[in-house]
């Protein structure tokens, strides 16, 4: 955790400019999980799964090229001072159940909109056992906030958890039927 | 002996990949910058071309490595949702509410002072 420390510690204390340490600029992310196709890309993209697990809040897809791509706060988020629209991107493809193309931009601080849009691709491919490999590849060329973020370094209470933390919450999901409880704490 | 045929996330796979001491660096070199080729993990290592590649397919195969193509290079990204699923699993139960109070203790100290 030494490196990631480092580069949160040296953000905080230079304020204004941004992290000195390169961040690696794309991020890639595995599960397999024993689901078909269909049922993980409906997890991905159907609010009333999507909001049952990561972070609070759900997400909502408009599901063709060119369509919206927004992430909803939920009541306790909005309590604590985020915004209703806590991300919002763009759908660039869409070829259900295989791949999903979107953009992606937090919008919670001017420091982190001003890194703008970065790009996340989901890929769904079937495993033999009804086994699905779901592979999640974020490119975050120019945006360390978001990569630091979505990197999951950040201690849970303070939002961190990222990625692996939500494809964790929709593989126990599809394969238990229960939320992780993360929207309780 | 029973044997299982279980997918390749298998927290014993993970366990077993996480148990060598070289394996273990591999990661750490990830961490601290993803995406590296087969030549640069190598160029960190006292230890032949060969024997980093089977340290890195026993990575591969506990999910904990994924690779990609990116033109001629095979790039290797560590993956960390094994990990988290043993977190969430096993020790989530046992320390995240102790960790969560001792967070918050150190905020309120911090912020005190």
């Amino acid at each position: 955790m030494t490196a990631t420390d480092t580069t949160a510690a040296d953000t905080t204390a230079a304020d204004s400019t941004p992290p000195t340490k390169p961040a690696a600029t794309t991020q890639v992310y595995r599960v397999y999980i024993q689901a078909t196709p269909q049922q993980v890309w409906d997890a991905i993209t159907q609010p009333e799964w999507n909001a049952r697990y990561g972070y609070p809040g759900h997400s909502e897809y408009d599901l063709r090229p060119g369509g919206a791509y927004r992430g909803i706060a939920d009541a306790d988020m909005l309590a604590m001072g985020l915004p209703e629209l806590l991300v919002d991107g763009e759908v660039l493809e869409a070829d259900p159940p295989r791949r999903l193309v979107q953009t992606w931009r937090f919008n919670w601080s001017p420091e982190i909109i001003a890194e703008g849009y970065t790009r996340v691709t989901w890929e769904t491919a079937e495993e033999i056992g009804g086994i699905t490999r779901l592979t999640v590849t974020h490119e975050l060329e120019g945006a360390p906030l978001t990569a630091e973020q979505v990197g999951g370094s950040a201690p849970m209470v303070e939002g961190g958890g990222g990625w692996a933390m939500i494809l964790s919450g929709l593989k126990t999901l599809l394969e238990t039927g229960k939320d992780l409880g993360i929207h309780d704490a | 002996m029973v044997t299982y045929h279980r997918p390749m996330t298998d927290d014993d796979r993970v366990f077993k990949a996480l148990a060598d001491p070289t394996r273990r660096f591999l990661l750490d070199q990830l961490f601290e910058r993803d995406g590296r080729t087969l030549t640069e993990l190598e160029s960190v290592l006292d230890m032949t071309r060969f024997g980093v590649m089977k340290h890195l397919r026993v990575l591969e195969e506990a999910n904990l490595i994924v690779t990609r193509r990116s033109g001629r290079e095979k790039l290797h990204f560590l993956n960390p949702v094994p990990i988290r699923l043993i977190h969430d699993r096993w020790i989530d139960k046992f320390t995240e509410r102790r960790i969560a109070a001792l967070t918050d203790l150190k905020r309120e100290l911090e912020d005190r002072s």
